[in-house]
């Protein structure tokens, strides 16, 4: 939208997150190189920032990293602690979404975090068939981010209205509506609005 | 040969099924706690199904975030858990201190201890008073808030709001406590041992309380880990995972306190669970206390908060559960460019459905008091 780029910061927009791979003589934990051992192909990219380990997966591998953490006992992570997303839009070979797992192991007390790269339409398998707790977490991120989860039992928006445009999240979504504009000079908002409609149309 | 209608009928199964009935409980209902629908398929008076329905009070405090710079976002985080307000204030310092690599000074480290024990007390009365009385003991609430009342006011002596605290600042405190605030914290203490106690007396062998309680929404461990409960609910299911224990923050690694865990994984045990820790917070709040180190309450913070591109997640127990932060950082402008909360009671709310099955719609009440959420939370 043409108006709403005043509240966005100013800044540069940034192409994507830093993840620094982990220093030469950090020691990969047993759990990371486990999963690369049981599973070919999942680890596309490792990285260790503030003590915290993130592995990429590719998001064909991520079922069956998945299930391999969950099931391994070396790695035995049973606790997916959250899911989140975030959107890096001038990001286009790799696609613009980072779909982020937080894992954690209650039984031998270890994190990791596990990233999938991904387009805006590509499909994503949904996780709730290995943590039920994937669920509402999945959800929010369709209503936010409209990732394309497939194979989830109920996929609908969780926090907003169901008839709700647009995924709020979204780093193009307007932080403000028409909100003083309506209230001042509603005439300037409705021409406002049909300009915005117009446009929609073409 | 079957007619047209009643092959329609038979599509249609409900027109057969005159015994089960759909209400809606809530939004607008006491014993949600806030603005919760939970829409209810019943049979007779048991629930066959339940599908919550959130979103009522979705402020967009995650977008909000992204828009405002690191020190405006702490009063944010007051707005989530606003009855345990100060746990979120840490929480998010301590995040941004993880991020910045800044060095939170000991005294400040204490403080914090204690001001986060003394809301996990305020916000497990406010629990017990309604949890109580949703389930027809009007007492207690009573009792319950007498106690929360005078942890306010150990609040408003020390930051000057009784709610909203607004009392972190990223790398340590804005003030130090008030001379003689430490006798009253402990004070507080002594008085709120006989008050736990007290409350013990009016509900845990009461006849009516166990009736309501005991074997009412029994939940596995496995089962609760699966699911992803946390906090007291996951501890009730005998999974003994706490932040401040496996994890541990602020000054959480020089105390010594216990993690109570249940055995049945039902209604009383996490009752039983959370009556401990009222204990075991006055514990670690006697120990801070009396161990409060002389020395700066802010670290070395540079004077325009921005921290270098990068992310990261960090945890803390709150009253509810696991309240995580995950920022991610592009160096480059003032705000977060991805701020996301990890809600301890939406993940909680989550198991809900689960629970309520096969129970009767009395025990709804009971499972959404002991589950603990806090609506500004669920729905950010």
């Amino acid at each position: 939208m043409a108006d709403a780029p005043e509240h966005a910061p100013k800044a540069a927009v940034p192409t994507g997150p830093v993840e620094p791979p982990p220093p030469a003589d950090a020691a990969v934990p047993g759990y990371i190189t486990s999963l690369q051992n049981g599973v070919p192909g999942s680890v596309t990219q490792l990285s260790l920032y503030l003590g915290d380990w993130t592995v990429i997966v590719p998001a064909s591998h991520l079922l069956q990293a998945g299930r391999y953490l969950r099931d391994n006992a070396a790695c035995a992570f049973d606790y997916l602690s959250d899911l989140t997303a975030t959107d890096w839009p001038p990001r286009t070979t790799e696609g613009r979404f980072d779909v982020v797992y937080m894992l954690y192991s209650t039984k031998h007390r270890h994190r990791v975090r596990l990233k999938v790269k991904l387009g805006e339409d590509q499909p994503l398998a949904s996780v709730t068939g290995l943590w039920p707790a994937a669920n509402w977490l999945e959800r929010e991120v369709f209503d936010m981010f409209g990732v394309n989860f497939t194979g989830h039992p109920d996929r609908r928006r969780i926090l907003m209205p169901e008839d709700w445009q647009g995924h709020p999240q979204r780093k193009d979504y307007p932080l403000e509506g028409p909100g003083e504009l309506l209230m001042e000079n509603p005439l300037d908002w409705l021409k406002l609005r049909q300009a915005r409609e117009e446009a929609d149309i073409e | 040969m079957t007619t047209k209608a009643f092959e329609a009928a038979t599509v249609h199964g409900e027109m057969f099924d005159t015994n089960e009935l759909v209400i809606n409980m809530g939004p607008q209902h006491p014993s949600t706690h806030g603005v919760l629908r939970v829409v209810l398929r019943l049979d007779g008076e048991k629930v066959v199904d339940a599908e919550v329905v959130i979103g009522y009070l979705h402020r967009g405090i995650e977008k909000l975030s992204e828009n405002r710079n690191w020190t405006q976002i702490i009063l944010l985080t007051d707005r989530m858990d606003y009855v345990a307000a100060a746990t979120s204030n840490v929480g998010y310092c301590e995040t941004v201190e993880k991020l910045m690599a800044i060095e939170v000074p000991r005294r400040a480290k204490y403080i914090r201890t204690i001001l986060m024990e003394l809301q996990r007390i305020a916000s497990h009365c406010l629990w017990v008073g309604t949890h109580a009385m949703d389930i027809g003991a009007m007492t207690v609430f009573l009792y319950a808030f007498r106690e929360r009342e005078l942890i306010l006011d150990l609040f408003e002596e020390f930051c000057g709001a009784r709610l909203t605290y607004n009392s972190m600042r990223i790398g340590g405190l804005p003030l130090d406590i008030p001379p003689g605030w430490d006798k009253k914290v402990l004070a507080f203490c002594d008085i709120m041992d006989g008050k736990v106690d007290e409350y013990e007396t009016l509900l845990t062998h009461n006849r009516i309380w166990l009736e309501r309680t005991k074997g009412v929404g029994v939940i596995s461990g496995p089962e609760a880990t699966a699911l992803g409960l946390c906090g007291p609910a996951l501890r009730g299911s005998g999974v003994a995972r706490d932040v401040r224990k496996d994890e541990p923050y602020s000054a959480y690694d020089e105390m010594d306190f216990d993690i109570p865990v249940g055995v049945q994984g039902d209604t009383y045990d996490r009752y039983l669970v959370r009556m401990e820790e009222f204990r075991q917070s006055l514990r670690i709040i006697r120990q801070a206390t009396q161990g409060i180190p002389e020395g700066p309450i802010v670290g070395k913070v540079p004077r325009l908060i921005k921290p270098a591109a990068g992310e990261t997640y960090h945890a803390i127990e709150s009253p509810k559960g696991e309240l995580g932060y995950f920022i991610v950082s592009d160096g480059k402008s003032t705000n977060p460019y991805r701020f996301r909360v990890r809600p301890p009671s939406f993940c909680n709310l989550q198991a809900l459905p689960r629970l309520v099955r096969g129970h009767l719609v009395a025990d709804v009440v009971a499972l959404i008091g002991s589950i603990d959420i806090v609506l500004g939370e669920v729905d950010r």
